[in-house]
């Protein structure tokens, strides 16, 4: 017989097996949301009164009124300066913060600490964190800004660690053989490999904490948020939509400049 | 295979050594060892080429040599300093005596060639001087006099990345004899260039440092360059050394000894 002739057993032979704990993972799945919305009571008919409420709002919402353009302008530029304090003080912690917790460059007792370190700046949301420093250090932008401190630490520390982590060791022996020490090595070896990359990733930071720093203001931090949460509770909705359009522009600009940046370091 | 295969008793050993290696061992788990009691002595001046199976320990013993590798015990003496057991900046001090040129380069690949030529100098200049690339006016002239001679005069200001294989280990060249080495270690630097290339590359190593007078130890997997360039051949298999001696001692029972079997001869 010829070799490409399949033989009566070769066309019985199965060249993918089925996948049953994955169809039954997908079932369970889909079982679960059904019963869960029951228990909910998330109906048909409570969508249907929920979309009309909805658009009684937005009614109220037009024409968004600019005419106390000054608290606004006052609110907005608050936000700015915490996220750009923020993410500059967070930045500056995360990178001996990123390079003591990199795997293939410190030892483990370093390592590990330190990673911990980063996991509990992670495991808490920043509203959260900044409700306890509202608590700690009282209202206003300082305690807004500790809390994004702690959010772009527990981020960016770690990205900065499993870039670093990526990197090749190979770059890393050959400087070492030169008779470089610790700071040569991340200056020579290490940095260059992860500098694009981590730029990168403290502009997504930086477009993330000026997302965030609208909402702090809501529990007492400063920003924008206090404004906010203000005109929403006064049933200024057309105020509120005004604020809404500001924050959405200003996110859309800053994306729009650090997509510029990123394309140019490319 | 323990017993040393000596065709006749090396040259080299009659001239001053730059480098004395006695018993040494390497263990990566502890009761299996990769290289089992290498004694070694590389004279001041010269190419002395490992060669020998995968495997065999070669890329080893001379990491242990510049300590990118621990040894497990044993003696490493170049030129009188004792290298094992060196730490932080006695270590750093030694290992700037020794230059390094790798298999696959190891070129910080987001530098310039510059970049990577005066890296070769970090052992000597303070952090605030590489950091801020301020290094002293003779080593500038000395990367472009080294870029002038591997043959790449102009590419100083283009990245390694955009380097052909053969550009980037002449650079690699330039690199090791920027720390003006008292001795060059050269871990495979030809395996990864195509043959030309291959001798090209090994032609301008043994002409720049026969003109620095730095001896030179590369493990080399093509036994007849090995054979062309080298004053001296090392053989090793299963972790020891199995033949010593010049390259026109080299016999075919030695290379069945050393690599086993016969047919691919």
């Amino acid at each position: 017989m010829s070799a490409t002739h399949p033989s009566p057993e070769a066309a019985r032979r199965v060249a993918f097996a089925p996948n049953w704990p994955m169809r039954l993972a997908l079932l369970a799945i889909v079982a679960y949301a059904i019963w869960a919305s029951s228990r909910l009571g998330l109906s048909w008919d409570r969508l249907g009164h929920g979309l009309g409420e909805g658009g009684r709002l937005l009614a109220r919402m037009v024409p968004p009124n600019f005419e106390r353009w000054g608290l606004l302008l006052e609110g907005m530029l608050e936000s700015l300066q915490i996220a750009v304090l923020a993410s500059a003080i967070g930045i500056a912690i995360s990178l001996p913060l990123g390079v003591l917790a990199a795997r293939n460059l410190s030892p483990w007792w370093i390592s590990g600490p330190v990673r911990a370190v980063i996991a509990v700046c992670r495991s808490l949301h920043y509203v959260i964190v900044a409700i306890l420093f509202v608590k700690a250090i009282g209202f206003g932008a300082l305690a807004g800004t500790a809390a994004l401190v702690v959010a772009s630490v527990g981020f960016i520390a770690k990205l900065f660690a499993e870039a670093i982590e990526e990197i090749s060791m190979k770059q890393v022996e050959a400087i070492r053989a030169t008779g470089a020490g610790v700071m040569k090595v991340l200056a020579y070896a290490v940095l260059p490999q992860v500098a694009s990359r981590f730029i990168g990733f403290c502009l997504y930071q930086l477009d993330s904490n000026l997302r965030n720093s609208t909402l702090v203001g809501i529990v007492g931090a400063g920003g924008i948020g206090g404004t906010l949460f203000a005109a929403f509770k006064r049933f200024d909705y057309d105020f509120v939509a005004a604020i809404l359009l500001s924050i959405i522009a200003l996110i859309f600009l800053a994306e729009i400049i650090s997509g510029r940046v990123r394309a140019a370091l490319r | 295979m323990s017993a040393t295969l000596t065709a006749a008793p090396p040259p080299a050993t009659r001239l001053e050594h730059a480098l004395e290696i006695r018993g040494l061992f390497k263990e990566y788990t502890a009761g299996k060892p990769v290289l089992k009691g290498i004694d070694l002595a590389v004279a001041a001046e010269g190419i002395t080429a490992i060669i020998g199976p995968s495997g065999t320990g070669k890329s080893t013993l001379l990491r242990c040599i510049n300590r990118l590798v621990e040894p497990t015990r044993g003696e490493i003496r170049l030129r009188g300093t004792e290298l094992t057991g060196l730490r932080g900046r006695d270590l750093r001090l030694a290992r700037r005596r020794i230059g390094m040129v790798f298999q696959e380069y190891n070129l910080v690949e987001r530098l310039t060639v510059m970049e990577n030529v005066l890296s070769g100098r970090l052992g000597y200049v303070p952090f605030w001087r590489a950091w801020l690339r301020k290094y002293p006016e003779a080593d500038i002239q000395r990367a472009f006099m080294l870029l002038d001679a591997v043959g790449l005069p102009e590419h100083a200001t283009r990245r390694a990345d955009a380097l052909s294989g053969g550009q980037r280990q002449r650079v690699g060249i330039a690199r090791a004899l920027m720390q003006r080495p008292e001795i060059l270690l050269a871990d495979e630097p030809t395996s990864s260039l195509d043959p030309r290339t291959a001798v090209e590359v090994l032609e301008l190593l043994a002409k720049l440092t026969a003109a620095e007078n730095v001896p030179v130890i590369i493990n080399i997997h093509n036994v007849d360059l090995a054979k062309r360039y080298a004053r001296r051949i090392v053989g090793m298999a299963g972790g020891s050394v199995i033949f010593d001696g010049p390259p026109e001692a080299l016999q075919t029972h030695h290379l069945q000894a050393i690599y086993g079997g016969e047919d691919w001869l």
